[in-house]
């Protein structure tokens, strides 16, 4: 028998720092962070030394500074003696459109795919995957200059629409599909909680009042961006066109229909109101069919508790639609989607959604056989299966990559600038950057935008997927 | 991406402006070639011809240059800017030179940190619109849409001319001439606006120039010319003295033609001694041979035959010389004295 003694106690060596496995991680790590500590500094040196050498200044103030360009569409009140801040805001909110429209988009039209790609029937399941594979393979560029150039070159101008035998205006003449975009009713509400203009009274000379504001319509429609809140200096303007052009044969005081912030956010609050009252009727009904295994009729309440409130409210401001006119050179009133924020908004929806459907038909595959089975079994037709079995399961699993799809959409969306879409990418990381020189300051601060919404994106997202994913208790 | 890839050239844009450092003119012989940013193409400013050699108004100036400096005209390496990419390209040392139809203003040369060298082009803003629009006068364009190259004084004077008259109109942002005249061919805007000159190289392309009217409005003062660093006098002399050889070789009669027979020998005009070096020591002054000018002006000519055949009455653009004529002409070019 031997006997195992202790190996005799050594000191610490160095080499034990290359050669030890206790201490060789610690080693590589203090290396490594000393490596890119040493990287860091370097590279901000080396910037402030260029700078220098520039003769350049590291400062935020041009933000301050009047902008001196104009923006075509912004959902802000902005005119270009507003600051560089101003313009960059108006560019900001432009990329929020397009991204939350898109993410919107993008998630329907994926999951319908990515559903309809597993169907059983052979048509509707080969073109899903034609849809698929054709905007999945093809770069995202190409389908924003594609859909934009086909806007382009293939629509009628404004002008056609003049003349009887000229292209002519679809749905009841409300909606104009021009080569600049497409033109669609306004909301307008005549007793208006922003405050409603009232038409001059007695215009003695009616052409010379309708010809001035007219000035003011045309400033108002061609400038005006996409619906929303915030439309209201265009929108009375626009508006005061048709009240002018209706007024002018009218008696004087007549009120000029207009649409603030303050009524779609009354709107939008009703609206939420509403759908609460409908999900607490449907928490009540579940309650009652848990009760006593009847399920009351709710679905005609749970529609009016949304409804009525609406029309009621609806009433009460007085609205009415404001139909896109020809004007002089365009077409005056409504709201202009520009041909910009179409091809941009179809583009991401359709490229990121054929991904959305790649991750919804993965997550539903991941689902075992066994569970439709089950659920046929119980007599839940397949409809219901999906509904209540498949899909509720299958989000956790599609969640966590639908996060990164809607964040790829929201970066993507700089790429407008190749349809001249004023986001924060061409106001803020273009033009003010080149009217003012400050490219590292314009840079940073995009970057920080960017970096800021995405980790709000996930965050959000994140939330909602810890809402979905498996309670384990 | 975008971002990365916005922050990585930023970073390389960092470090190259490292290795610019101070000494232009050492770079460029060291190199062996000069860097000059032009337009994406512009018909008879810049653009490629049918071999893909650059070829233009712009051109010439960077190949006079590059004749100057290293004794071939030929030795150019050109970078298309566009109006957005210009003035990062130039800062971070990218091209040695920017001759990209530049409008010479009071915050570009001050405050982004350039040197202008001189005007070769005096310009202003102006309209093109279709006869059919029926459009005579620029103040009749309330609420037209309007096309317009991003990220360029026109963007501004666009605004502020707008503005004045009180009227409206709609901008659609555009990064080239290619695309401005793809869109306002389509109808997608029914005015382009940009420096006057532009709008006569754009409409020397359409198939049917007739249709199209430039409307008579000049809304800005637009003096266009060739651009360098802050901080590289030495550089930025060449570059001025550059320009005003070819100026002033118009002035004084010397041709491509007659260039080699006025250089041989000593002329009775000292003037044109000492600038084609035949008299004094011009060249050394400036860091260069005694033949500098001469080889510039031998690489495409003097001022008036650049003008003339690229964008002249002769060529299709077909611009007249107007303000671009010898103050001996009624003209704006005026270069100061060599001597």
């Amino acid at each position: 028998m031997a006997t195992i003694s202790d190996p005799p106690e050594r000191g610490f060596r160095l080499s034990q720092l290359i050669f030890d496995t206790r201490y060789r991680s610690m080693t590589i790590q203090v290396v490594a962070m000393i490596l890119i500590g040493l990287l860091l500094s370097w590279l901000i040196s080396n910037t402030i030394h260029n700078l220098e050498a520039l003769g350049k200044d590291f400062d935020f103030g041009f933000l301050s500074q009047p902008a001196g360009y104009d923006i075509n569409q912004q959902l802000i009140d902005y005119n270009n003696q507003m600051t560089h801040g101003r313009a960059a805001l108006v560019g900001i909110l432009n990329t929020l459109l397009v991204a939350v429209l898109g993410c919107a988009l993008a998630t329907v039209l994926g999951v319908v795919a990515g559903v309809l790609r597993l169907s059983n029937n052979w048509i509707v399941s080969r073109l899903t995957a034609v849809y698929v594979e054709g905007f999945r393979n093809v770069p995202l560029l190409l389908w924003i200059v594609l859909i934009f150039a086909l806007m382009t070159e293939s629509m009628p101008t404004p002008r056609d629409f003049r003349g009887e035998d000229g292209s002519s205006m679809i749905l009841g003449e409300s909606v104009a599909i021009t080569n600049r975009g497409v033109y669609i009713p306004n909301v307008v509400f005549s007793r208006s909680l922003g405050g409603n203009e009232v038409a001059a009274p007695e215009p003695e000379a009616p052409a010379a009042a309708a010809a001035t504001t007219n000035m003011a319509g045309t400033y108002g429609a061609s400038r005006i961006a996409t619906g929303g809140a915030g439309v209201q200096t265009g929108q009375t303007d626009s508006a005061a066109t048709t009240g002018a052009a209706e007024g002018s044969g009218a008696e004087g005081g007549e009120v000029i229909p207009t649409s603030s912030g303050w009524d779609w956010l009354l709107i939008l609050a009703v609206l939420i109101a509403g759908s609460i009252g409908a999900k607490v009727l449907g928490k009540r009904a579940t309650r009652i069919q848990e009760a006593t295994g009847k399920r009351p009729t709710t679905l005609p309440l749970q529609i009016a508790s949304v409804l009525v409130p609406l029309i009621v409210v609806l009433v009460l401001l007085g609205a009415s639609l404001d139909k896109p006119e020809l004007g002089g050179f365009n077409f005056d009133g409504g709201v202009h989607l520009r041909n910009s924020l179409i091809a941009l908004w179809l583009a991401l929806s359709l490229y990121t959604g054929a991904f959305i459907a790649e991750i919804v038909r993965g997550g539903i595959l991941a689902i075992s056989k066994g569970q439709t089975e089950a659920a046929y079994a119980l007599g839940l037709r397949p409809g219901t299966t999906m509904n209540l079995v498949i899909l509720p399961q299958a989000l956790r699993v599609i969640i966590p990559p639908l996060i990164s799809q809607f964040l790829n959409l929201t970066k993507n969306s700089s790429l407008a600038i190749a349809v001249g879409y004023m986001d924060v990418r061409s106001t803020l990381g273009g033009i003010t950057i080149n009217q003012t020189g400050r490219e590292l300051e314009g840079m940073l601060l995009l970057g920080l935008f960017y970096l800021v919404l995405s980790l709000l994106i996930s965050g959000v997202m994140n939330v909602y997927n810890s809402s979905v994913k498996l309670k384990e208790r | 991406m975008k971002k990365t890839v916005t922050l990585g050239a930023l970073t390389v844009a960092a470090l190259a402006a490292g290795a610019a450092g101070a000494a232009t003119l050492d770079d460029v012989k060291a190199r062996g070639e000069l860097k000059c940013g032009v337009s994406t193409g512009l018909a008879g400013f810049s653009a490629p011809d049918a071999n893909n050699v650059w070829q233009g108004f712009d051109v010439a100036y960077c190949r006079a240059l590059a004749a100057a400096v290293l004794g071939d005209p030929m030795k150019v390496a050109f970078t298309q800017t566009t109006g957005q990419t210009r003035f990062t390209a130039l800062a971070s040392g990218e091209i040695d030179v920017l001759a990209r139809n530049t409008t010479w203003t009071f915050s570009r040369d001050v405050d982004l940190k350039f040197e202008f060298v001189g005007v070769n082009y005096y310009d202003g803003q102006g309209f093109i619109a279709p006869k059919s629009l029926g459009v005579a006068s620029a103040k009749e364009l309330d609420g037209a849409t309007v096309c317009i190259q991003t990220g360029t004084t026109t963007e501004l004077n666009l605004a502020d001319f707008f503005r004045a008259n009180n009227i409206s109109y709609e901008p659609v942002p555009i990064e080239t001439n290619a695309e401005a005249q793809q869109q306002y061919l389509a109808g997608a805007c029914d005015v382009y606006t940009t420096d006057a000159s532009g709008l006569a190289a754009t409409r020397a392309t359409f198939e049917t120039p007739a249709d199209h009217v430039i409307l008579p409005e000049i809304i800005s003062k637009e003096p266009l010319g060739p651009l360098v660093r802050h901080g590289d006098n030495e550089w930025g002399d060449i570059a001025r003295w550059t320009l005003n050889a070819l100026i002033a070789a118009e002035e004084y009669g010397v041709t491509s033609a007659n260039i080699a027979e006025l250089s041989s020998a000593p002329t009775n005009n000292p003037e044109i001694n000492r600038l084609l070096g035949t008299e004094g020591e011009l060249g050394a002054m400036l860091g260069l041979d005694a033949e500098w000018a001469k080889r510039a002006i031998m690489a495409g000519g003097n001022y008036g035959e650049i003008f003339e055949k690229n964008i002249g009455e002769a060529t299709p653009i077909g611009l007249s010389r107007g303000l671009n004529a010898q103050w001996t002409e009624g003209g704006l070019l005026y270069s100061p004295p060599f001597r």
